[in-house]
């Protein structure tokens, strides 16, 4: 009875002054509420304002020839010409052959870790991983420039090597990490049960591995390739880099090519505040952007669908 | 049964080659700047400024720049961050709100960098009048960092047992005093060690800074917040791509790029040095 007592005139001490306790926690609340919707008011913040900003460039240019017009030169001295066409060619063919380097390595080292290598192997791994995927970007375009751009001219007889097949190794290297790591989570969330079904039907692990993992985390695995992918088109330095940058319509993977990223990092230093080129950019930014949420989003709805069920 | 098993080297042969290649690519990439880097890193390399047009001299400013950018973001990134992580783990509910939040901050995580640029020029150089500064420079990271804030945050808040939460509160403290008295003082170390991570790469980022306030050259250091600075991975930029002679600098830019990766690894190793005593100390007890 006295040990309640005490316990009871120990708790009344820290009443607060002044705000009631319940109406303070209430405040608290809607502090730390307001500070949790911060993300998505920026999310809508950085939408907003590259519409509000785009959006006066097409006063002057108009929509249809800006998505469809396969020339862009805003300095022209005779009619300034916006057409992105030749900026998305060029970062799908980026983006695309670093894809093709990016999955097979990806998924393969991905399972590898998840399903040959020991515990230790995986501790050692992860952390080497961890550091590839922290190198700076433009580290990375600075060894295209240096490293991989005079490989490809003496392997392809090129003048240089800043080309599209120079920023699709680089963008593979830079979308590893991304593709590794979520398909291993995907492939060590398989129930350990598929494992041991297999294995007992007499399947070896390799055809495990094969024909019951792989196919069971496929729809986190294609999540994992389309965050890797989603990376390589925002990338900025890396392609600005180690491409070349020319701006007209690229031809083939040995080609200069100049991407959404590189054309705004290129002309945004050279371009004055509020005029029709500079507000063209923030248009540029905002395809980009559409671009790469659409592509997160579906991904995002993919690994998490079956979030609210774990729950 | 042999045709299985032959199958079965050859695929797993194929899995450790994948892995070796991305290792050996990582070796590259580290060995390559490592050598060539090493010779031109000297006490004096960064310690002075850099002279005759960036061709000799060191890139003091450059660090010193990356230094003070990297103290705005975390300024603005971390109270920030771990408000909202605690708003995610302690309060929120898991309804379709708490659902919103999570994906935008997945989203978030996944706009390119350039559009961060694009963002800090208009809101902050522009709208808000900070111009092209460090303070400018600074929030744009900041706002690009906050996703890994917050997630990292939020590792740590939910490592903490949720029998402190309710023994605080079964003892009658509210909410808050039991975040405050039984959560919080277990969880920051996690996450400050989350966030150094989430820092290190934004002191590697150029394309946000490009537009915010990283200047080509200037040969003092910023007296204010207000001011333009030279940055490190920027320097690296102008010096293998936008100098007058690039072929003569090139040993400068391969130093450049070995103290940025230098201080990026110390980065992180001090967070993964400081998460591995963590652990240990939580076995502990």
């Amino acid at each position: 009875m006295s040990e309640t007592l005490t316990i009871k005139r120990e708790l009344e001490i820290p009443k607060p002054r002044g705000l009631s306790s319940s109406a303070r926690d209430k405040l608290i609340h809607a502090f730390f509420f307001l500070n949790g919707m911060l993300s998505v008011i920026a999310l809508i913040g950085i939408f907003g304002l590259l519409v509000y900003t785009a959006v006066p460039a097409f006063q002057e240019i108009n929509l249809w020839r800006f998505l469809t017009g396969a020339e862009w030169n805003p300095t022209s001295y005779y009619e300034a010409q916006y057409g992105i066409v030749p900026m998305l060619v060029s970062t799908m063919m980026v983006t695309f052959g670093a894809l093709l380097i990016a999955i097979p390595l990806g998924i393969g080292t991905a399972a590898y870790l998840s399903d040959v290598a020991g515990p230790r192997t995986r501790e050692i791994i992860k952390p080497v991983i961890e550091i590839l995927a922290g190198i700076p970007s433009v580290v990375v375009g600075f060894l295209g420039i240096v490293l991989v751009g005079p490989l490809i001219a003496k392997l392809f007889g090129t003048s240089n090597g800043l080309n599209a097949i120079n920023g699709s190794i680089l963008l593979g290297v830079m979308a590893l990490p991304t593709i590794i790591s979520i398909s291993e989570d995907a492939l060590n969330s398989v129930p350990k049960t598929y494992d041991q079904a297999s294995l007992a039907l007499g399947a070896t692990r390799w055809q495990t591995v094969i024909r019951v993992k792989i196919p069971a985390a496929m729809s986190g695995i294609i999540a994992a390739c389309m965050l890797g992918m989603g990376r390589a088109i925002g990338e900025t330095m890396t392609v600005l880099m180690a491409t070349g940058c020319a701006p007209a319509m690229p031809e083939g993977f040995l080609e200069s090519v100049r991407t959404l990223t590189s054309s705004i990092a290129i002309e945004l230093g050279e371009v004055a505040y509020n005029t029709t080129h500079y507000y063209a950019l923030f248009a540029l930014g905002l395809v980009l952007f559409v671009i790469t949420f659409l592509i997160n989003l579906t991904s995002d709805i993919v690994l998490h669908r079956y979030e609210k069920v774990n729950r | 049964m042999n045709k299985k098993r032959f199958s079965e080297i050859i695929g797993f042969a194929i899995l450790r080659f994948c892995l070796g290649l991305v290792l050996l690519t990582l070796l590259i990439i580290l060995w390559d700047i490592f050598t060539k880097g090493y010779s031109s890193v000297s006490w004096e390399f960064l310690s002075t400024m850099p002279r005759k047009g960036m061709t000799e001299g060191g890139i003091f400013p450059a660090i010193v720049g990356t230094f003070l950018v990297t103290v705005i973001t975390a300024l603005f990134s971390i109270p920030l961050g771990m408000g909202c992580a605690i708003y995610l783990n302690e309060y929120a509910h898991g309804g379709k709100l708490t659902r919103l939040i999570r994906m935008s901050i997945r989203n978030l995580s996944g706009v390119p960098s350039i559009v961060y640029g694009l963002f800090g020029v208009v809101l902050f150089v522009q709208l808000m009048h900070l111009d092209t500064s460090v303070l400018a420079a600074g929030l744009t990271l900041g706002l690009m960092t906050l996703p890994w804030t917050i997630t990292a945050s939020e590792e740590a808040l939910k490592s903490v047992p949720q029998a402190y939460r309710d023994g605080s509160l079964a003892l009658g403290a509210t909410k808050w005093q039991a975040i405050r008295t039984n959560v919080l003082p277990y969880a920051i170390p996690g996450m400050l060690t989350g966030t150094i991570l989430g820092l290190s790469r934004a002191a590697g980022e150029t394309a946000p800074i490009l537009f915010t306030g990283a200047a080509f050259f200037l040969p003092v250091l910023p007296k204010s917040l207000l001011d333009q600075f030279m940055a490190l991975p920027y320097h690296l930029y102008i010096m293998s791509t936008q100098h007058h002679a690039i072929e003569q600098v090139r040993p400068l830019a391969y130093g450049t790029a070995l103290v940025l990766i230098a201080l990026i690894f110390l980065m992180n190793s001090v967070a993964i040095f400081a998460r591995y005593k963590l652990r240990q100390v939580k076995l502990e007890s």
